[in-house]
């Protein structure tokens, strides 16, 4: 037998309070606050916390609920600045890794106007694309769209760039997003032409 | 000496609820100054990184603070 279940007071059922009638009738201990009645007849004061956190009646509970969430309100803003503080951390990444390496990425004879190639630059996982929109100029973009990074398909008919998940467009002449979705233009890969060799030489992102 | 006033359920509830109204407000502008951040640091703008996260970290001081508040009133 658990001292919990020698005292006599202890009821296995909640009192029932009548409507109108004061709490304190229901218990001698119990308070105009209380309205819920722990089984052992107790005022909530004197209860294990667990109790305080499960109550019975409408009114507590929906106190306990709403200062809930606005402690999981406050988790989330923590989490909200842990993000910033790790962008921070990713730009650093980023500027350690410096400029990347000029890579000779296509042949100028091998790509006549309104030619298309694909090569992966500066890492292996970082698709472009090189188009020769006329004669004298070739513009090269990443290959990611800025909206969720879908492939994106240059339509030189169009003089346009297309993402075909999410109907966005960019510019070919610029990069810059004209319809859709994307509100950042594509990073923008620089050339340089020597003799017949195109090399990448760096990637430009803008935010407009 | 100051006095810590005492409140009844009824009236905590409603200080709760303005408290949380007041959360919520300042946790959607912390959702857009964290979008924004990184919409600059994608477009490779990183002027605003370090601003921003101060910003944030005084939105999440503040919240901290009426969590504080709501938690010493429960226990008072």
């Amino acid at each position: 037998m658990t001292p919990h279940d020698a005292n006599p007071n202890r009821q296995t059922h909640l009192p029932i309070v009548p409507p109108g009638e004061p709490h304190e009738r229901a218990h001698p201990a119990a308070t105009r606050e209380d309205i819920t009645i722990a089984p052992d007849g107790r005022p909530l004061a004197e209860q294990p916390a667990w109790r305080k956190d499960f109550p019975i009646d409408w009114p507590r509970d929906h106190h306990n609920s709403r200062r809930d969430f606005t402690k999981f309100l406050v988790l989330t803003s923590l989490a909200f600045v842990v993000g910033q503080f790790w962008i921070i951390v990713q730009n650093f990444i980023r500027r350690r890794r410096g400029r990347p390496p000029i890579v000779k990425v296509a042949s100028l004879s091998a790509l006549p106007v309104g030619g298309v190639v694909t090569f992966k630059y500066p890492g292996d996982h970082d698709d472009c694309v090189l188009v020769r929109t006329k004669d004298d100029a070739l513009v090269a973009y990443s290959q990611k769209c800025t909206h969720l990074a879908c492939a994106v398909v240059p339509s030189l008919d169009k003089n346009s760039i297309h993402c075909p998940c999410h109907e966005g467009f960019f510019d070919l002449a610029t990069g810059r997003p004209t319809a859709g979705p994307p509100r950042r233009p594509l990073p923008r890969i620089t050339l340089d032409v020597k003799g017949d060799a195109i090399y990448a030489t760096g990637v430009e992102v803008s935010t407009a | 000496m100051k006095r810590r006033q005492h409140y009844n359920r009824h009236q905590r509830t409603t200080i709760i609820y303005g408290i949380l109204c007041i959360v919520v407000i300042i946790v959607v502008l912390q959702l857009w100054l964290l979008t924004a951040t990184m919409n600059a640091f994608l477009g490779g703008d990183d002027s605003v990184l370090w601003p921003a996260a101060f910003a944030s970290l005084g939105c999440l001081a503040l919240n901290a603070g009426l969590l504080w508040y709501l938690y010493r009133m429960e226990r008072s």
